[in-house]
C-alpha cells in the first residue's frame, strides 16, 4: 500500500474514527485504525466491536493495499504535522511496519495485519430514511441527558426511538428516562419509516453521531434493522448495534391529569435556579419550589453552609392554581431549560407526583420529572 | 493541668489513687477531660451480657451466644473470651477453644429490648445520639453541660451506672474530640471501661499497630505491612504526596485519621450502617436453584426489617461463605432505595448467578447498604410503570400478614 494524503483530509478523518477506539483496550488491535486504499479511495476504520466508524476519503494512491495501525498514536503524529503539509504512507505488506513521510520527518509505526481486525457486518438494513442533521441535533440535544447510566436497566442506557401513530398523526419518537426524569421529542414521522421497529440506540453511539454532526449540514441519511442502526454523516459511515432490550411502556408514566400550571421565561428561571442551588456543593439537594399566585420562591439550604432563596415575582410568573411546594435537582431543572429559548411551562399535580415540563412555545418535546422530597 | 473524675460518685480526687469521698478507685484523669464532649458508647458483650443479666447462675462461666447445628459466634462474654473465642467465629472452632462453654441461642426480642432502653438514657443526654449499631452509639454532647450542670465527662459517667442499673448491662464509653477518637477510645479500656483520648492521641496512637484504625481490615493491613507500614506513626508521617502515591486515592485520607482526624458529625438521621438477614446451611449448597430459594427467603426478612427499622436499601449487598470459609461480598447500588422483597431478590439473584460456578457454599446473606429513610422507599419511578402496582401487592401482603401471621400468605418462589 502506497498513497499519499493531505494533512487536513487526513487528520479531520483520523480525529473521526480515533474517538471511536476504547482508550483503554483489552483488545490491541482494537486501538488500531484500519487504513486501505484502493484506486485513490482511502478508508479509514476504526470500532470497539460495538460501533464502527468508515471515513472515506481522497488519496492519491499509487499501490492498493490495506493495514492497521494504533490510531491514537496515528492522530497524535499527524496532528503534530505542518499546516498544509502532505503524507505519505508506504507499507509493503504482511508483518512490515507502516512508514510515514512528510517533509523531512519520518516514522515508522508498528502495524498489525488486517486479518485481525474485526469487520462488523451491518447484515440487511431494511428500513431506511433521512433527516435533517438540524432535526436529528434537536432529538438527541432534547434527550440525551436524560439516558441512563444504571447498569443493571442496561435498556434505558440509550435513546430509544420509534414510530408512533397519534390518531392519525404519525410522528418519529426520541425518549430516554433514568427514573428520575423522562425526556420524550417527536417529529414529523419521514418516508420510510413508518415500518420501523422501536430501537434503542446506545450512549456511547449516540455521543459518536453528536460529534459528527456539529459540522454535517442537509440530510443523514438512517437505515436500520433489529439489530443494527446506521448513520451516513457526510463521509463518515456510522454502524452501531443496537441495545437488545425492551423499553419501559413511558407512557403509563406520563401524568394525564396535571391541572397546576406555571408559566416562567426560561432563562430568568434557570439563572435564579444556579444562584439558588449555588449554596450547596452537593448535587443531590433539591431546589424547593414555593408556589403561590403569581408568584415563585425558589429556595434551597445545605446543613453546611446556610441557605439561600430567590422570588420571581407576577412581573415574570405566571401562576393561577393554589398554593404548592415541590422540590427538584437543580441538575435535572437545568438540563432541561438548557433546551428551552423561551417560556418553560411546569405542570403539576401535587408536591409529590410526576411534574411535566415542556417548552411553552413548542409541543414537540415534553419532560417529565419526579420531585424530590423537600 | 490534669482534670480528674471518680467514676462512681462523681467527685474529682486530684492526684490520690482513690476517691477521697467513696473510696472508689475507678478514677478517671485527663488534660481535657471536661471540656470534650464528643462520645462513643460501646456495650460489652451485648448479647451474653444481657443472657448473664438473666440467668444469674451463668455469671461465673464462659457464655457464648449463637446458634444453630453450624452457626457462628454472635457474641462472647470475656471468660470465653480470655479463652480465645470471638465473635463471628464458626460455633466449632469457639467450641474447641472453649469447650466448657454454654451456648445459648440468640433472643433478640431481648436484646432490642435492652438496646432500646439503653438508647432512652442516652437521648435523655442529648438529642444528638446516632445509633451506630445494636450496641453502639456516638454522642455529641456539646452545649449540653448547662443543662446537666455538669461536664459532659461526669454526665457519662452518670450514665453508665444508670445503664449498669436499670438495665443490667455494662457499657465502655471513650470521650475525644471527634468520632473516630471517641471510637478508639471506647475500645481501649474495656470492658466497663471509660477512656479520654484528645491532643495526646497522635502520639498515642503512633505506636499503635495499622489495623487498630477504624475502617482498617485484615486486607488492608496486610497491604498496608507489606509496604513496611506497620504502625499508625508509618502513616502519620506520610504527606498528602506519598499518601496518594504508595496509597492511592484515599491515603490522604488515612494518614489523615491516623493522625486522629475526623470531620464526621454526630447525625442522629442517620442511623444504622446496614440491615441484613443471613442463613447458615445444614449441609453445603452449590445448586443455583436451592440458593436462590433461600436468597427468596432472606429477601422476605430483610424486607421487613428495614420496614420495621424504617429504612430502605439504598443497595444491596450479597454475602457468601464457602465450605472453605472464603467469604464473597458483592454489592450492587440500586436506582433508587427500596423495601421491595422482589427487588432486593432481582438485584441480589444478578450478583448471585456471577458467583455460582460449582463451589459449595455454607452461607448466605444479602443485606441493604446504603441505608436510606424509609419514606424514600420505591419513589414512582418513570422507567418502571409495573411499580405502583407491586408496591400495592406487597402492601396488601403486609397487611395480611400483620393481621394473621407471617404464614397467611406468600409467593410461589417462597414454597420451594
Amino acid at each position: 500500500m502506497k498513497f499519499t494524503a493531505d494533512r487536513a483530509t487526513l487528520l479531520k478523518a483520523l480525529a473521526h474514527v480515533q474517538s471511536v477506539v476504547e482508550k483503554r483496550n483489552t483488545i490491541p488491535i482494537l486501538a488500531n485504525v484500519m487504513i486501505a486504499v484502493r484506486d485513490s479511495h482511502l478508508t479509514l476504520t476504526a470500532t470497539d466491536m460495538e460501533i464502527a466508524v468508515v471515513e472515506e476519503v481522497v488519496a492519491q494512491s499509487s499501490r492498493n493495499g490495506a493495514c492497521t495501525a494504533p490510531a491514537a498514536t496515528l492522530y497524535e503524529i499527524v496532528r503534530r504535522l505542518p499546516e498544509g503539509s502532505d503524507v505519505e504512507f508506504d507499507h509493503a505488506g504482511g508483518d512490515a511496519a507502516l512508514r510515514l513521510r512528510s517533509g523531512r520527518y519520518a516514522t515508522s509505526l508498528v502495524a498489525l495485519p488486517i486479518d485481525d481486525f474485526p469487520a462488523m457486518t451491518a447484515g440487511t438494513l431494511q428500513h431506511k430514511f433521512t433527516l435533517p442533521a438540524q432535526t436529528l441535533r434537536g432529538l438527541i440535544d432534547r434527550t440525551k441527558f436524560a439516558i441512563s447510566t444504571e447498569e443493571t436497566r442496561y435498556y434505558l442506557n440509550g435513546i430509544y426511538v420509534h414510530a408512533a401513530d397519534l390518531g392519525g398523526t404519525k410522528v418519529l419518537r426520541a425518549v430516554a428516562t433514568d427514573g428520575h426524569r423522562l425526556a420524550r421529542v417527536e417529529e414529523p414521522l419521514p418516508a420510510g419509516a413508518g415500518g420501523m421497529p422501536g430501537v434503542i440506540i446506545p450512549r456511547k453511539t449516540v455521543n459518536e453521531l453528536r460529534k459528527l454532526l456539529d459540522e454535517a449540514q442537509g440530510e443523514i441519511d438512517i437505515a436500520l434493522s433489529d439489530t443494527r442502526i446506521q448513520f451516513r454523516v457526510g463521509t463518515v459511515l456510522l454502524t452501531s448495534k443496537l441495545i437488545d432490550g425492551t423499553f419501559p411502556e413511558y407512557e403509563r408514566v406520563i401524568p394525564r391529569d396535571n391541572d397546576k400550571v406555571l408559566r416562567v421565561s426560561s432563562a430568568d428561571f434557570a439563572q435564579a435556579v444556579a444562584r439558588v442551588a449555588a449554596i450547596s456543593s452537593e448535587r443531590s439537594r433539591p431546589v424547593k419550589m414555593s408556589l403561590a399566585k403569581d408568584l415563585l420562591v425558589l429556595s434551597a439550604a445545605s446543613a453546611e453552609q446556610g441557605s439561600a432563596s430567590e422570588e420571581l415575582d407576577a412581573d415574570r410568573v405566571k401562576y393561577n392554581a393554589g398554593p404548592l411546594e415541590i422540590g427538584f435537582q437543580a441538575r435535572y431543572l437545568n438540563d432541561i431549560t438548557d433546551q428551552v429559548k423561551g417560556d418553560v411551562e411546569f405542570r403539576f399535580s401535587d408536591g409529590t407526583l410526576p411534574t411535566i415540563v415542556q417548552d411553552a412555545g413548542d409541543a414537540s418535546a415534553l419532560y417529565v420529572l419526579m420531585p424530590m422530597r423537600v | 493541668m490534669t482534670q480528674s473524675l471518680c467514676r462512681d460518685c462523681g467527685a474529682a480526687p486530684g492526684d490520690s489513687p482513690v476517691c477521697a469521698v467513696c473510696g472508689g478507685r475507678r478514677i478517671v484523669r485527663h488534660d481535657e477531660l471536661f471540656s470534650l464532649h464528643i462520645a462513643h458508647v460501646d456495650c460489652d458483650a451485648f448479647y451474653a451480657s444481657v443472657e448473664k443479666r438473666d440467668r444469674p447462675e451463668l455469671i461465673a462461666r464462659p457464655v457464648i451466644v449463637g446458634g444453630g447445628v453450624r452457626g457462628v459466634v454472635s457474641a462472647a462474654c470475656y471468660i470465653a473470651r480470655m479463652h480465645g473465642v470471638r465473635s463471628a467465629m464458626p460455633m466449632f472452632k469457639a467450641l474447641k477453644a472453649c469447650p466448657d462453654a454454654v451456648v445459648i441461642k440468640p433472643d433478640f426480642r431481648k436484646y432490642t429490648d435492652a438496646a432500646r432502653r439503653i438508647r432512652a438514657l442516652m437521648e435523655s443526654l442529648t438529642p444528638l445520639v446516632q445509633p451506630l449499631s445494636i450496641d453502639e452509639a456516638a454522642l455529641d454532647l456539646a452545649g449540653t453541660e448547662a443543662l446537666h450542670g455538669a461536664p459532659p465527662a461526669a454526665v457519662l459517667a452518670k450514665f453508665a451506672l444508670a445503664v449498669e442499673r436499670q438495665v443490667g448491662v455494662t457499657v465502655s464509653i471513650g470521650l475525644a474530640p471527634n468520632r473516630l477518637l471517641a471510637k478508639i477510645a471506647a475500645g481501649r479500656d474495656k470492658p466497663r471501661g471509660f477512656c479520654v483520648l484528645g491532643a495526646d492521641a497522635p502520639a498515642l496512637l503512633a505506636r499503635e499497630p495499622v489495623r487498630l484504625l477504624p475502617g482498617i481490615g485484615p486486607a488492608q493491613a496486610r497491604k498496608l505491612e507489606a509496604l513496611g507500614l506497620t504502625r499508625l506513626g508509618h502513616l502519620q508521617g506520610l504527606d498528602d504526596r506519598d499518601a496518594s502515591r504508595l496509597l492511592g486515592d484515599d491515603g490522604p485520607a488515612l494518614t489523615a485519621r491516623a493522625r486522629g482526624v475526623d470531620t464526621r458529625r454526630v447525625d442522629p438521621a442517620r442511623e444504622t450502617k446496614s440491615i441484613s438477614a443471613e442463613t447458615t446451611f445444614n449441609t453445603d449448597i452449590a445448586d443455583a436453584a436451592a440458593l436462590e430459594s433461600h436468597l427468596w427467603r432472606l429477601a422476605e426478612k430483610l424486607a421487613s426489617r428495614l420496614k420495621r427499622e424504617r429504612f430502605a436499601a439504598g443497595g444491596v449487598v450479597l454475602k457468601l461463605k464457602t465450605a472453605a470459609f472464603a467469604s464473597r461480598t458483592r454489592t450492587h447500588r440500586l436506582a433508587g432505595p427500596t423495601q421491595l422483597p422482589d427487588v432486593l431478590f432481582a438485584e441480589a439473584r444478578t450478583l448471585l448467578r456471577r458467583e455460582v460456578d460449582g463451589t459449595a457454599f455454607r452461607l448466605i446473606g444479602i443485606g441493604a447498604a446504603a441505608l436510606a429513610p424509609g419514606v424514600e422507599a420505591d419513589r414512582p419511578d418513570l422507567a418502571d410503570p409495573a411499580k405502583p402496582r407491586m408496591v400495592a401487592a406487597q402492601g396488601a401482603i403486609d397487611a395480611l400478614r400483620a393481621k394473621f401471621g407471617p404464614a397467611v400468605i406468600g409467593r410461589g418462589r417462597g414454597l420451594k
